[in-house]
């Protein structure tokens, strides 16, 4: 008997824990889905490609944007971003393995449309990306020091890192809170 | 004892940690010397470090302290992207060359940028021995 309740005490406590874990991921599963791209744990990734830049998400790009930029690091944006070629494929499968075309997130899904004619390599030139952020005077972003230019995400977007962009959480330096 | 033994093998660590810094660096010179770097000059890297090198438009002046500062022991930021970067002098970031491979990797890249080629052994040499000192 008493071994029995001491299972049983196992168990709920299990299903009270997973319980409380699941509905917290979820929640915030839940607003990402909407409103983010999909949050990737990738220690390798965040220290070759994070240096420079925060680490951009993968789901913020589409396969064939990635894979060219992938073949180009040596002249990067101008900047030199060469990396060994075993690291160099090992990133570029996992960029194309969770790339915006793969995702059903909501927002990958708006980032995985491109203007027909030309693959890009910036999400800032993305149709998506341009069409959300064209009533945002320049004196805000390439005016303003603390921005300096769109590529900078988490200067406005203060849960960049986390892939979260919810309005909520968008605050311009220098001007506050977006409200439109 | 118990405490004891815990004690002495946090010394260890400790002393090890410490010791790692200065190893990729003796190792990395070694390397370079290896590779017909006779002469490591401190006094050389510094000038090379303060440079300023001429690159195409908009950076027509470039030299390391671009993005890193002419005193390694503040943070830089990264002259395009505007990213902290963190203090190059192992005194006051003792994270810094400690691994070889990232040393070499960034030698690589930033040399490219700065200077518009790759720099030789005996160049990393001196830059080495300059940054490890500060
Ligand atoms: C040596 C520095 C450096 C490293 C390392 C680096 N980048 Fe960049 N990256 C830059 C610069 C500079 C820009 C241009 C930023 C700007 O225009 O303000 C850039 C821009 C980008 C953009 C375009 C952002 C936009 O405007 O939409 C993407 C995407 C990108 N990088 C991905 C990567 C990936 C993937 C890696 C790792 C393989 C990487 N970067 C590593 C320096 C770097
Ligand atoms: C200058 C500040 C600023 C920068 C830098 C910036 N954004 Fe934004 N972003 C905004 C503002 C403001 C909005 C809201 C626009 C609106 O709805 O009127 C927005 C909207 C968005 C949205 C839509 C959010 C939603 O739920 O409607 C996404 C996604 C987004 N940005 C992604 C990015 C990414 C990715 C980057 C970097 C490549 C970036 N942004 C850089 C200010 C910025
Ligand atoms: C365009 C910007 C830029 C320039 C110019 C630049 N660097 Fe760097 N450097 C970086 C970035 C970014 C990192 C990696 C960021 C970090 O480790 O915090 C880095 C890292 C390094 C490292 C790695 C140190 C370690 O152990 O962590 C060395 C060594 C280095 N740079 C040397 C140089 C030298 C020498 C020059 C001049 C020839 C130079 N850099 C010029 C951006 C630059």
């Amino acid at each position: 008997m008493k071994k029995l309740s001491a299972i049983t005490m196992v168990l709920l406590v299990g299903i009270f824990g997973i319980n409380t874990a699941c509905s917290d991921d979820d929640w915030e599963d839940r607003i990402r889905y909407s409103t983010g791209v999909k949050l990737l744990e990738n220690p390798v990734y965040k220290k070759e490609c994070g240096d420079c830049h925060m680490a951009y998400h993968p789901g913020l790009l589409p396969a064939a944007s990635w894979q060219k930029l992938m073949a180009g690091l040596e002249d990067h944006f101008d900047d030199n971003a060469e990396l060994d070629k075993e690291l160099a494929q090992q990133i570029t499968q996992f960029l194309l393995d969770n790339s915006a075309d793969k995702s059903d997130y909501r927002r990958s899904r708006h980032f995985r449309n491109m203007a027909r004619e030309k693959v890009v390599i910036r999400i800032t030139e993305l149709p998506y990306f341009i069409h959300e952020h064209d009533e945002i005077p320049a004196r805000l972003v390439s005016g303003n020091k603390e921005v300096n230019s769109f590529s900078h995400c988490n200067a406005c977007h203060k849960k960049a890192e986390q892939a979260s962009f919810r309005e909520h959480d968008i605050f311009i330096p220098g001007y506050g809170k977006w409200d439109d | 004892m118990k405490r004891i033994s815990f004690l002495f093998s946090c010394l260890y660590l400790g002393a090890t940690a410490v010791q790692a810094e200065s190893v990729a660096v003796t190792r990395l010179l070694k390397t370079y010397k290896s590779q017909g770097a006779t002469t490591a000059s401190r006094d050389q890297g510094k000038i090379m470090w303060q440079k300023q090198y001429s690159g195409k438009s908009p950076f027509n002046t470039r030299s390391c302290a671009s993005c890193h500062e002419t005193d390694l022991k503040q943070s830089g930021k990264h002259v395009k992207t505007k990213k902290v970067i963190k203090p190059m002098a192992p005194s006051v970031n003792p994270e810094r060359l400690t691994d070889i491979k990232e040393i070499e990797k960034w030698f690589r890249r930033n040399c490219k940028w700065t200077l518009g080629r790759e720099c030789s052994p005996a160049e990393k040499a001196s830059l080495l021995t300059y940054i490890s000192q500060q």
